[in-house]
């Protein structure tokens, strides 16, 4: 019997040096390979989502790139810190609601005076509340 | 009796007291507050690299910031100065507190001979956002405020030890500060006179 495979659903946050800030496997993925070919696309649309930056001024951009059956929707903050999720299934909505709930949680963290800016997030407690967010806005 | 009911009325009144007053005050923006105080104790953090040290500059601050305030409190307060030590217990934590950072604090753990007390902030809009980093346990992020209610107290011919034991942000359940009377400051005779 061949388990299903779960469709994998990255999440990262990339810095203004295309470093990276944060990174959650959203959906059940269990196979370590699969994370590290996802975060290799993601890292390649980076170029489109500068590219596209500068073409509208909302934060959510939508989907900016393709690679076979996955598809990346990225979100750029005001301090333009990037949202990249990649996903296989289209959800639109569920996508703008997610980024829309882990900036909030991304501005709280901006609050915290011991928090550098534009380094990486390692706080546990940011890292549930995305997965819960996921869990509720996406749909995985 | 006479002797237990303050010149100031109970806890109650106190806060209805607190209540007014900072209702009244203008208030510039509450977060720019809390953001500049949380900028301060980074950079503090940032160059000393002893936390203790970081303490005792924040207690420092504080104590120099409550030498002056006090004035302040007393004329928009309208109150009295406290008669006896246990009396400024309430006075600071439902009229202080929560003039100048919006909350009042709780008075509880009082000693046999009431000189010694804590004063307990279920909230402390300093710690809004704020999580400490590692290797800072030993931070007592707020330390400010003992420093302030040490620099109120002494100018009221006090002297007292006033320290944080609990802090929400070490994942204690409160806040607790524990202030205690170490003696009372006699007044200074003016040269010249008997």
């Amino acid at each position: 019997v061949q388990m299903p495979v779960d469709s994998p659903c990255l999440f990262v946050i990339v810095g203004k040096n295309d470093n990276l800030i944060y990174q959650s496997q959203l959906s059940a993925q269990k196979k370590e390979s699969a994370t590290h070919f996802s975060q290799f696309i993601v890292h390649s649309s980076l170029d489109v989502v500068d590219d596209l930056v500068w073409k509208t001024n909302t934060m959510y951009l939508k989907a900016v790139d393709r690679f076979s059956n996955s598809n990346i929707s990225a979100f750029v903050t005001a301090g333009y810190i990037k949202f990249l999720i990649l996903h296989e299934k289209k959800d639109e909505d569920g996508i703008k609601n997610f980024f829309n709930e882990v900036y909030e949680l991304y501005l709280k963290i901006l609050q915290n005076p011991f928090y550098q800016l534009n380094s990486p997030i390692t706080s546990s407690v940011f890292d549930e509340k995305v997965k819960s967010i996921a869990k509720k806005k996406l749909d995985l | 009796s006479a002797k237990q009911m303050s010149s100031q009325g109970g806890a109650k009144d106190l806060a209805r007291v607190g209540e007014t007053i900072f209702k009244s005050v203008d208030r510039f923006n509450y977060e720019l507050f809390i953001m500049t105080y949380g900028a301060m104790v980074a950079q503090l953090l940032r160059d000393h690299e002893d936390v203790q040290e970081v303490n005792t500059r924040l207690e420092k601050m504080g104590h120099n910031i409550g030498l002056r305030l006090i004035e302040e409190f007393l004329a928009r307060s309208n109150l009295n100065r406290c008669q006896e030590f246990k009396d400024t217990a309430e006075v600071i934590a439902k009229v202080g507190f929560k003039m100048f950072l919006g909350v009042a604090a709780g008075v509880t753990n009082w000693d046999q001979k009431k000189e010694e007390y804590s004063l307990i902030l279920d909230e402390n809009p300093l710690n809004d956002f704020v999580e400490l980093p590692e290797g800072c346990q030993h931070l007592w992020f707020s330390n400010i405020l003992c420093g302030v209610i040490r620099g109120c107290l002494e100018m009221l011919q006090w002297r007292v030890e006033c320290k944080f034991v609990k802090d929400v942000l070490k994942g204690d359940e409160t806040s607790e500060i524990r202030v205690k009377l170490i003696e009372i400051i006699p007044e200074e005779i003016p040269v010249g006179e008997d």
